[in-house]
């Protein structure tokens, strides 16, 4: 048969251009990051690289969110208490032992541990409920956590805590803040792809799937939501501690703010519910976005009114974020062009036979044998 | 012969319906059994209970000497029952073979240790890619499995329940909306997995396939079992035609 030498073809073109793709995603990765290193260098604008740096802390902190709420579907609107309350530890913790400087950013995992410790017991009371009761608690934990803060003397009541102020140079100043929020970001983003393909992960997302089937197939379900939960918060809390010595003070509406949940949550939305890099394309788009915008219309209104805006449309438009769409537009595009080129064979042999039938004084159907199609096809290829 | 799972006695109300009234149902090792019936007469409640999806009043339940009465579901996965469900429950945003690996967590894989370490050991991904092969959907591995049909989903629970190595297997309603080759390719293979030694406890409207498959049938009506015995005594007993067959063009939309 002369079509032996074109049949492994299709399969053979199919894992090869697999694995170009499998390989290309490290390399994308990787590259990202150079650009993110080399970033500060290439932009010294202190504008600029303020927005960059707040950006990052917003990724770290959706990337976080996502290990969570991405991969369980347990939709949490209450990480503002870990970002607000890794804000306050790094505050207290630096007012009581005098840190300055770099030593600050030690305190940062003193910001971890008390946002895990914090999230232990919340986890365990939230995570009995399911949907929207759990949002709704997420909420009342929100509120709990600001009115507390708000009436201790501890945090400084309604004025909040001031954090110290490095005396780096003012060019670079916000070098230091910068590294260490990328460093937060590639450790959290490391984090949701180990566990994204671990069998940890998998549990997580049978979870989301259907609880009570993966329960009954031996997943411990209660125990796999509750450690998705403290990494998410250790994260959140980090990002809390390190946004608090960047923007230099903490007052409760801003270190636990809704709009800091609704942020998170938009990110992770837009860029895609329980993917690795959708958060991080999120927090990318929407807030320097936001940023800018409060910068040129000097009032913060504006960009929120937008940022609900964009919520809806992403709702309406895309639930299921840009990167799986785009995804799936992609396998789309690429089934319906293999599928073409593999048609592209008989219908030609089929008008090729018409025509032929044609001139030639017969009736003008295609050939009903298709071993004469097949001779014609071969007729009339190339 | 031993008897593999029993019920009984088992009794379950909902509300002020009484669902399973005094139930008692032996599985013999190493058979396959029916259990029919018309609709609402309790057989998804009795595998319910049996797999401990639902408490139960009164009775108990045994797989072999072993009282399992009211043990939480992954226990009784564990000890080596599986069940399908009559509405299928597969991870729809689980590709098919992530769908294989959520159950193979019973398996003797020591990698159990390390939460972090890939889903899923070599060794379990080529059981549960043998396991679709049997079933005759390897080739949507790395689907979602939200993308297969009707058919195949069954299909799917059935070789997931499979990955765990049963002693017994529970299928409630294996060939409802299933087209008929596809019935073919299911009883043929519960034949095969059946000589390989897992016993089978069905339930199914479509008689066929029953009276096909099956060396005794149980037949439920009310809550209480109205007969048992081989299917040629079943297919002929006048309380079962009267409790069950009566009504099959009512009831036969499997067979078409």
């Amino acid at each position: 048969m002369t079509g032996g030498t074109a049949a492994p073809r299709p399969p053979a073109g199919g894992p090869a251009r697999r694995l170009a793709l499998a390989a290309w995603r490290p390399a994308g990765a990787l590259a990202f990051l150079v650009i993110l290193l080399v970033f500060p260098l290439a932009f010294q604008n202190p504008t600029v690289t303020t927005i960059a740096v707040d950006t990052l802390i917003f990724a770290a902190a959706a990337v976080a969110w996502n290990i969570f709420s991405g991969y369980s579907g347990y939709i949490s609107l209450g990480h503002a208490v870990f970002f607000g309350a890794g804000a306050y530890t790094v505050g207290i913790a630096a007012r009581a032992w005098h840190t300055t400087g770099d030593g600050v950013f030690v305190l940062l995992l003193l910001a971890a541990a008390v946002a895990g410790g914090l999230s232990v017991p919340l986890g365990l009371i939230a995570l009995r409920v399911r949907r929207h009761t759990f949002v709704v608690i997420t909420i009342a934990f929100f509120f709990i956590a600001q009115l507390t803060v708000t009436n201790l003397t501890v945090t400084g009541g309604s004025s909040g805590i001031l954090a110290p102020s490095p005396n780096w140079d003012p060019a670079t100043f916000n070098n230091p803040f910068y590294y260490v929020a990328l460093a937060l970001l590639v450790i959290a983003t490391a984090a949701s792809w180990l566990i994204r393909r671990s069998r940890f992960g998998l549990q997580l997302r049978a979870i989301r799937d259907d609880e009570d089937r993966a329960a009954g197939l031996g997943v411990r379900a209660m125990p796999v939501k509750l450690t998705a939960f403290v990494i998410s918060a250790v994260v959140t809390g980090m990002a809390g501690g390190l946004w608090f010595y960047f923007i230099g003070q903490a007052i409760p509406q801003f270190a636990f703010d809704p709009l800091f949940d609704l942020s998170v949550v938009v990110m992770a939305f837009f860029g895609g519910l329980g993917t690795i890099a959708g958060p991080i394309l999120g927090a990318l788009v929407i807030e320097p976005a936001q940023q800018w915008l409060t910068l040129q219309y000097t009032n913060e209104y504006l960009s929120e009114i937008l940022l609900g805006a964009l919520f809806l449309l992403v709702i309406l438009a895309l639930p299921r974020g840009v990167i799986p769409t785009a995804a799936e537009l992609i396998t789309r595009f690429r089934a319906r062009r293999r599928s073409r080129r593999a048609e592209a064979g008989p219908p030609a042999a089929v008008t090729a036979a018409a025509a032929r039938a044609g001139q030639a004084g017969t009736a003008a159907r295609p050939d009903p044998d298709p071993a004469g199609q097949a001779r014609a096809g071969r007729e009339a290829g190339p | 012969m031993t008897v593999m799972l029993r019920a009984e006695g088992v009794s379950k109300a909902f509300g002020g319906v009484q669902a399973l009234r005094d139930c008692t149902v032996e599985v013999e090792q190493g058979s396959i059994a029916g259990l029919i019936g018309p609709n609402g007469s309790g057989k998804t409640t009795l595998f319910n209970t049996m797999t401990g999806y639902e408490r139960i009043d009164a009775g108990s339940v045994y797989l072999g000497d072993r009282k399992i009465t009211n043990l939480a579901p992954q226990r009784v996965f564990a000890l080596g029952i599986g069940r399908t469900f009559q509405l299928t429950r597969i991870f729809p945003r689980l590709t098919v073979m992530e769908n294989m690996l959520v159950a193979a967590q019973h398996t003797g894989d020591k990698r159990l240790h390390n939460p972090l370490a890939r889903a899923g050991g070599r060794a379990d991904r080529r059981r549960a890619a043998d396991l679709l092969e049997f079933v005759g959907i390897a080739s949507h591995a790395d689907a979602l499995a939200e993308t297969l049909s009707y058919g195949q989903r069954k299909l799917l629970e059935l070789s997931y329940v499979l990955v765990a190595n049963p002693a017994i297997v529970l299928l409630d309603e294996p060939a409802g909306g299933v087209n008929p080759s596809l019935i073919r390719l299911l009883s043929d293979r519960i034949r095969e997995l059946n000589a390989a030694g897992t016993t089978f406890l069905i339930v199914e409207h479509n008689m066929d396939f029953v009276m096909g498959l099956c060396g005794q049938v149980t037949v439920l009506d009310y809550g209480t079992v109205v007969a048992s015995g081989p299917p040629q005594i079943i297919r002929t007993d006048p309380r079962v035609l009267d409790a069950y067959l009566g009504i099959t063009e009512e009831d036969d939309d499997a067979e078409r």
